[in-house]
C-alpha cells in the first residue's frame, strides 16, 4: 500500500474544542474525503452540517440526498469517479442503507460510514445514546461478507479513527464503519489536529497497466484488486451480481464460491493487521472487562473501584470491534474466571465474547437498554459478582 | 474535579456558556473539560442547561451527578436544578430573574443582575457573558484570561468587544462581592 501525506488543505491543524460529530467531519476532511452524500438524522446531523460548511472550501462536494439508500448509491458512484467518500447517519438511517452497503461490499468499494448511535429499535430515542447497532453493522445486509468497524471513545478518537477508517477502507476495499454514539457525538472535548505532514494516508491502489489488460476484479498478490477511475478510458464493468475477474455476472456455484470466499477472506486473513485493542493489567487478571466506545470510559471508573476492593481486574477496550479479536479472547478464556461485558444494548458483543470463550469462562452481560450511559456502580457490582 | 451546571431558558446563551468555559479550560487552562448538553425537545423559552465536568485527569464519566456549582438564569431552571446541587455547593443566580429559597445546608449563594447589566451595556443578549465573568470571579475555576481567549469563534466577531466588556463587568462585580465578603469575615 502506498502511503502519502495528507493534503494540508483539508487539515485544520491546531487545538480545538469540538464535539464528536464535528470531529468525525474533520477526520474525514483530513483523510482526503472530498465527497459527502447523506440525509440528516439526529444525533448525527452536526456532522452533515459541518461537512456542508467545510467541504466546498476544500474543493469537495456535499449533497443532501433524498434518503439514506440513495446516499450510499451516490457514494459508490463518487468512489468509482475517483473520490474518497463518507456519509453519516443514526439507527433508522443505518437500516435504510443496508441494501446498498451490501452492494458496496460486493463491488469492493471503499467508503466510510459513521453511525452516531441512538436508542432503538425504530425511531426509539432520537436524542439519547445507545450502542444497539453493533450487530447490525456486522450482519445488516444480506449474504456473506465482512466489514470493518471501529468504536471511538471521545471526540479526539472520532477524529483519529475516521482517518484510520479511511485507511482501512482503502487498503481492503471494504465499507468501514465508525460506530460512535450520541454521547460521544454530542460531547465537547479538546481535539488536537496534527499538521498535515504528520497524517499518513493510504493511497488508493490505482491500476497503471495497459488499458486493454485491465480486469477490475483480478486479485493482486495481497488479495486486493486494482482500481481505476470510471471514464478514464478503461473497459470497466461492476455489478452486485456474483462476478468473475472481468466484473461480469457469472451465475453459478463455482464463481459464487470464489467471489464470496474472497470477500470474507480478505478481511479474516488480515484480521491481525486490522484489529486494535487496548489492554490493561491482563496478565494478572481474574476478571476481564471488555468494553468499547463511551462505555469503556465509564468502565474504567468501575474498574478503579474494583481494584481498590482488591479484585484482580483486567480490561480490554475494543477500538476495532469488527473483525472481532477472537484469537485473543479464545486464548484468555483459558486463563480467566470470567469476562464482564457492559454495553449500551441488551446483549450484542457479549454474544461474540461468549462464542469465543467457548464455555471455558462465562461472559457476563451488564446491559443498558439505551438513553444514557451505565452507572459505574452497576458494572462494579457485576465485577464483584463475577469474582465471587 | 468540579461538576458545573449552567441553566436558564432556551435563547439566553446557556449552551454557549458551557462551550466558552469548556474551551477556556481545555485549551487555555490545561484542564480536562467535558461539556454535554441536554438534547431534549427543549425549545426557546423552556428550561435548558449545559453541563461541564472539569478535572486534572481524564474525565471518565461524562455527565454530572451531584454538581457543586449551579448557575441559574431563570426561575424555572433554578426550580428544576437547585435540588441536585451539593449541600456545600455554590449557587450563582441572576438576582432579577431568580427568587431563591432560603439557602440549604452550606450552600453559598452569589447573585448578580446580569440581564440588567447587559441591558445597560446596550444588549440583553450578552447577559450570559456578564454571568460568565461573574462565574469566573466567584469560582476561580476558569481564569478570566482563558475565558476571554476562548471567545473568538464562539461569539460573532463584530460583537467580540461588547462580549468582552460584558465579561469584564461581571468579573469586576464578582471581585467586589468577594472583597466585601472578606471584609465582613475579618470584622467577625
Amino acid at each position: 500500500m502506498k502511503k502519502v501525506k495528507a493534503d494540508p488543505k483539508g487539515v485544520l491543524t491546531g487545538s480545538h474544542y469540538l464535539d464528536g460529530d464535528y470531529a468525525l467531519a474533520e477526520g474525514a476532511l483530513a483523510a482526503g474525503c472530498r465527497f459527502f452524500a447523506g440525509y440528516p438524522i439526529t444525533p448525527s446531523t452536526e456532522t452533515a452540517e459541518r461537512f456542508s460548511e467545510r467541504i466546498p472550501s476544500v474543493g469537495g462536494v456535499f449533497i443532501q440526498m433524498e434518503d439514506e439508500l440513495a446516499s450510499i448509491s451516490a457514494l459508490i458512484g463518487a468512489v468509482w469517479g475517483g473520490k474518497k467518500v463518507m456519509t453519516v447517519t443514526s439507527g433508522p438511517g443505518f437500516s435504510l442503507m443496508m441494501e446498498n452497503i451490501g452492494l458496496a461490499c460486493m463491488m469492493e468499494t471503499p467508503l466510510v460510514i459513521a453511525n452516531v448511535q441512538r436508542g432503538g429499535p425504530s425511531t426509539g430515542l432520537p436524542t439519547l445514546t445507545g450502542q444497539q447497532d453493533m450487530m447490525q453493522a456486522r450482519w445488516g445486509s444480506h449474504g456473506d461478507y465482512e466489514i470493518i468497524a471501529l468504536s471511538p471513545d471521545s471526540p479526539q478518537e472520532c477524529f483519529d479513527l475516521t482517518i484510520e477508517a479511511f485507511n482501512l477502507s482503502e487498503t481492503f476495499r471494504v465499507p468501514t464503519f465508525v460506530m460512535t454514539d450520541e454521547c460521544v457525538g454530542h460531547m465537547h472535548e479538546k481535539v488536537v489536529i496534527p499538521p498535515a505532514d504528520k497524517i499518513e494516508l493510504v493511497e488508493r491502489k490505482w491500476y497503471k497497466g495497459p488499458k486493454d489488460k485491465y480486469l477490475p476484479y483480478k486479485l493482486d498478490k495481497d488479495q486486493i484488486p486494482f482500481m481505476i477511475k470510471a471514464g478514464d478510458d478503461y473497459r470497466f464493468h461492476t455489478t452486485g451480481l456474483t462476478h468473475d475477474e472481468r466484473g461480469y455476472p457469472v451465475i453459478n456455484a463455482e464463481c459464487q464460491d470464489v467471489c464470496v470466499r474472497h470477500l470474507v477472506d480478505k478481511i479474516t486473513t488480515n484480521a491481525d493487521k486490522i484489529i486494535r485493542t487496548e489492554e490493561e493489567e491482563i496478565d494478572t487478571a481474574e476478571i476481564i472487562v471488555i468494553s468499547y466506545g463511551i462505555t469503556s470510559r465509564v468502565t474504567t471508573k468501575a474498574v478503579q473501584q474494583a481494584r481498590k476492593a482488591g479484585i484482580k481486574v483486567g480490561t480490554i477496550r475494543l477500538i476495532t470491534v469488527w473483525p472481532f479479536p477472537e484469537k485473543r479472547i479464545k486464548e484468555l478464556a483459558k486463563k480467566v474466571k470470567a469476562f464482564v461485558v457492559p454495553e449500551i444494548n441488551y446483549g450484542q458483543i457479549v454474544l461474540e465474547v461468549e462464542r469465543c470463550a467457548g464455555g471455558q469462562a462465562p461472559a457476563i452481560l451488564v446491559p443498558h437498554c439505551g438513553g444514557g450511559v451505565h452507572d459505574p456502580d452497576d458494572i462494579f457490582s457485576a465485577i464483584k459478582e463475577a469474582a465471587k | 474535579m468540579a461538576e458545573i451546571r449552567f441553566s436558564g431558558f432556551g435563547g439566553q446563551g446557556i449552551i454557549r456558556c458551557g462551550l466558552i468555559s469548556g474551551k477556556a479550560l481545555a485549551l487555555y487552562d490545561n484542564k480536562h473539560a467535558t461539556m454535554t448538553q441536554s438534547f431534549g425537545p427543549e425549545a426557546r423559552g423552556s428550561a435548558c442547561s449545559s453541563q461541564l465536568v472539569v478535572s486534572e485527569d481524564r474525565v471518565l464519566y461524562p455527565y454530572i451527578s451531584i454538581p457543586e456549582i449551579l448557575i441559574s438564569m431563570s426561575q424555572e431552571a433554578y426550580d428544576k436544578y437547585e435540588p441536585e446541587l451539593r449541600d456545600d455547593g455554590i449557587l450563582i443566580i441572576d438576582k432579577d430573574l431568580v427568587k431563591a429559597k432560603p439557602p440549604r445546608g452550606k450552600i453559598k449563594t452569589y447573585a448578580i443582575p446580569s440581564t440588567r447589566f447587559a441591558e445597560e451595556l446596550g444588549n440583553r443578549i450578552i447577559a450570559n457573558l456578564v454571568m460568565l465573568g461573574f462565574f469566573s470571579a466567584i469560582t476561580k475555576i476558569a481564569s478570566p484570561e482563558a475565558m476571554k481567549k476562548a471567545l473568538p469563534g464562539l461569539v460573532p466577531g463584530r460583537f467580540l468587544e461588547l462580549n468582552i466588556k460584558a465579561f469584564d463587568k461581571g468579573y469586576e462585580y464578582g471581585k467586589e462581592i468577594l472583597k466585601k465578603e472578606k471584609k465582613t469575615k475579618s470584622k467577625k
